[in-house]
């Protein structure tokens, strides 16, 4: 096991490495001059030049992309250049809404999948496994801004439980926090839980087909007992794997979401800086959403570990 | 008093007959076999006496364990019966444990899902013991060991362990050696008999393996179709043969062919030397992975016109060596030239070579595409040649190897569905035969069938070295087979070839340790009519 977290934690740096360089790179050959952007079309040759230097982009490209991983590693993303601000304080404030929105919905699409996913396999081809499968059809097609929108409808509008956008703040409070994040996690939620739900049914199908199944139900246990003890665990590892993407695409992919309920997240930083020109500023958002992916998948390797003893020994 | 006695039970799945008016008894500490081909409904037999039928089946009858009547039970009590008073032990051992579980636990599981006042220690240590029983030394094998850690002969008897660790009254067997080798078998079914006769347990063995079934069991019940055709105490059985599928099962099972004399030896394929290894995944980071050698050193030569045979246990080496001659892989060492020519230069199959030799594979199953018609499946060789015959030549070569190996032309447009088992290994023969090969691989080409449609395949095997001059390698595991189909046999054992020699002299007087030990370890049918009163 040790052994096996070395190594993934070896292709993880490398990963990221990799990754650094083509975000570098990219984004260099994107066109556009953040210095003439900012400056307007109007500026004298001069100032462009002062401008140039002062953002550092007249250095060589081996420079920049130098200082700027430096500068991650540091924790300094550079200054934004419409701006004018430190991009670490930037990301962090954007930050603390978004992970906790993705998280907050991650949990809600778990929750609601898992016993969708488990309910509607045991079931299989009776009423209730058609009654999940209609309703997870229903949430995959239907897209998350819908929902957000019949959310604000019905619960602030109507039933003025929730307000219907904006955020509040940490600071007045965790209970406040989370009730001001419940609406759009549940809009991001919902068609999360029915991809994972489907997911959950097809993997514990497969595995209620196996030889090991048969052998559990031969020893005397009870078909439910069966699925608990011998299909459950076995099922995990495709539904692992989207559990890792979904929470790659939560964290970054909620811009719609985040444009509904006026919510300060990454994804309208993102949107916003790359509107304004502002690379410093995408490199370092996406720079961060990258290394999420990674972090999130390495963490994904290490719970299949955990789940497959197989893997465990194939170092 | 009977143990078990199954009454007039027929089954049938959505208004589909699987078994009908079986009737089956079964006494403690009696070994009973039920055998037949595939279809006969032996397995279903041995689900019903579980209980654990698939889904729509629909069972009449009566099944008696003691007094109780297995039908009438709730599924409540069905479940603290299986596992406590019936037991049972599946025909895959690779895929009939749960692989992310210990063997320690899953043999514990059976006990404590039936008593829950043992605890888990308690369970654990008496896992340890039916470990032990069953062959599984805590040393060498504790409980915190995973299945995919295990051979397959190890892996079956941690599921013997599971059937067995209540002690229950009766332990149902279903073809629980077919995935192993015969030397495991042997152990396996030793281990069986002595704890059938250790427990007073009654045993129900489904196996289609008539030398196992004779060799193994008190009485034998024949089944086909779904009904018994006869049963009754072995000896008298084996004597008697009352009924002509009987009689027709064991003559095929022991089928015998003629092979026509060999032509004069002039060397066809030669194997100098050959080496083949495989890299293993690196241990350390910056370190040169390891190597395994699955075939070392080989060397042989085939002569045209020979029907030659390669006999080994899995993971022997056969199926590398088969293809390294493809020329599919490249080797470390050696050459293997045909008719002079390499087979593999440079990185890639020597096609002029590569047309010279065609291939059947043992699943009739897999190795079609299901997707073209039979014309296209057995003429896809014609891709290797420089110019295919087109139009009518096309056709009669179709019309001939299908009439070749006793199909008819008309078949040509069918779709391989539409073919059983026997018939699909035909047409993969029509299709090595088509280009006229100077050598045929058959890769367990019988190994998947019935021992009645292996009897025909084995006959056509026959004709057709009499009509085409065959040269063949014939790669079985198969001991019974590769005596009557090969000239001479070569017998292959940790990627080498220990012994080889006409077939006849190796299977009488085998010179080497562990050819004697295969030999000895594989179930022989007794000779009909030769039967010890």
């Amino acid at each position: 096991m040790l052994r096996y977290t070395i190594k993934r934690l070896i292709s993880l740096c490398v990963s990221l490495a990799v990754a650094s360089l083509v975000i570098f790179t990219v984004i260099e050959i994107a066109p556009g001059d953040p210095a003439s952007f900012m400056l307007g079309i109007n500026a004298q040759p001069e100032t462009l030049a002062a401008l140039r230097t002062e953002l550092g982009l007249d250095a060589s490209k081996v420079e920049r992309y130098l200082s700027w991983v430096g500068g991650l590693l540091t924790g300094d993303f550079g200054t934004s250049y419409t701006y004018r601000t430190p991009v670490a304080d930037m990301i962090a404030a954007r930050l603390w809404v978004s992970l906790p929105l993705a998280l907050y919905a991650l949990a809600l699409s778990t929750l609601i999948a898992f016993p969708a996913g488990i309910y509607a396999a045991s079931r299989r081809g009776r009423a209730g496994d058609l009654g999940v499968m209609g309703a997870t059809q229903l949430g995959v097609a239907v897209p998350n801004f819908w929902f957000a929108m019949m959310l604000v409808l019905i619960f602030s509008i109507n039933l003025r439980w929730f307000s219907a956008g904006g955020f509040v703040g940490w600071d007045k409070g965790l209970w406040a926090g989370l009730h001001a994040l419940t609406l759009p996690a549940i809009a991001l939620a919902l068609p999360q839980a029915a991809i994972l739900a489907r997911v959950m049914r097809s993997a514990l199908l497969d595995v209620l087909g196996e030889d090991y199944m048969r052998t559990a139900r031969a020893k005397g246990l009870t078909a439910r007992q069966a699925l608990w003890r011998h299909g459950l665990r076995n099922a995990l590892i495709p539904v692992l794997t989207i559990i890792g993407l979904q929470f790659s695409f939560l964290l970054a992919g909620g811009i719609i979401i985040e444009q509904v309920f006026y919510l300060p997240g990454l994804g309208r930083l993102v949107f916003q800086s790359i509107s304004a020109r502002d690379l410093i500023v995408v490199e370092s958002v996406v720079m961060l959403l990258v290394f999420s992916v990674i972090v999130v998948n390495f963490l994904v390797d290490l719970a299949y570990a955990a789940v497959d003893p197989r893997l465990r020994s194939r170092t | 008093m009977t143990l078990l006695s199954i009454t007039n039970l027929s089954i049938a799945i959505h208004a589909y007959p699987i078994l009908h008016d079986v009737t089956i008894c079964v006494d403690p500490g009696e070994i009973v076999a039920v055998t037949g081909e595939s279809g006969s409904g032996k397995s279903m037999t041995a689900l019903a006496a579980m209980q654990l039928l698939p889904k729509g089946a629909q069972a009449t009858g009566h099944i008696m364990l003691g007094d109780q009547d297995l039908l009438k039970l709730s599924e409540q009590d069905l479940c603290n019966i299986r596992g406590n008073d019936i037991g049972m032990v599946f025909q895959e051992p690779m895929t009939a444990l749960n692989p992310v579980q210990t063997i320690g636990d899953q043999v514990a599981e059976t006990i404590r899902v039936h008593d829950r006042s043992v605890s888990r220690r308690d369970a654990l240590a008496r896992a340890a013991e039916t470990l032990e029983r069953v062959g599984l030394p805590q040393a060498k094998f504790p409980l915190r060991r995973y299945p995919h850690e295990l051979s397959g002969g190890q892996r079956q008897r941690v599921v013997i362990a599971m059937a067995i660790a209540l002690r229950p009254r009766l332990l149902i067997a279903d073809e629980p050696t077919t995935a192993l080798d015969v030397t495991t078998q042997a152990q396996i079914l030793d281990l069986l008999k002595s704890l059938a006769k250790a427990d007073n347990m009654g045993l129900l063995m489904i196996s289609h393996d008539l030398a196992v079934v004779a060799d193994m069991a008190d009485r034998i019940i024949v089944m086909r179709k779904g009904e018994i055709v006869e049963q009754g105490e072995t000896q008298t059985l084996l004597r008697e043969m009352r009924h002509p599928y009987t009689q027709m099962l064991f003559a095929a099972s022991n089928h015998k062919v003629a092979l026509p004399a060999a032509p004069a030896p002039t060397p066809l394929l030669d194997v100098q030397n050959v080496s083949r290894d495989y890299r293993l995944p690196r241990t350390t980071v910056f370190g040169s992975p390891g190597t395994f050698r699955a075939v070392d050193n080989v060397s042989f030569t085939l002569q045209r016109g020979e029907r030659l045979g390669l006999v080994g246990e899995s993971g022997c080496g056969k199926s590398t060596l088969t293809r390294a001659i493809l020329g599919l892989e490249q080797v470390q060492g050696g050459t293997i030239t045909l008719d002079g020519k390499p087979v593999f230069t440079g990185n890639k199959p020597n096609l002029a070579v590569r047309r010279k030799m065609q291939v059947v594979f043992q699943d009739p199953f897999g190795s079609f595409n299901p997707r073209h018609r039979v014309d296209r499946l057995i003429t896809e060789p014609f891709h290797l040649l420089a110019d295919p015959p087109k139009g009518t030549a096309r056709d009669d070569a179709i019309a001939e190897a299908l009439t070749a190996v006793g199909l008819t032309p008309d078949d040509a447009q069918k779709y391989i569905h539409e073919f059983s088992g026997g018939q699909r290994q035909r047409i993969a023969i029509a299709r090595a035969l088509i280009i006229r090969p100077d050598l045929i691989l058959f890769d367990e080409a019988v190994s998947a069938l019935d021992v009645s449609v292996r009897a025909q395949i084995l006959d056509l095997l026959a004709d057709l070295c009499k009509a085409y001059d065959l040269t063949y390698l014939f790669i079985s595991h198969d001991l019974s087979v590769v005596r009557t189909i090969t000239d001479r046999v070569l017998v292959m054992k940790s990627g080498q070839i220990i012994e080889q020699g006409d077939t006849e002299t190796v299977f009488e007087t085998p010179q080497h340790p562990y050819t004697q030990a295969l030999l000895a370890a594989a179930p022989v049918l007794p000779e009909l009519g030769e039967v010890d009163p």
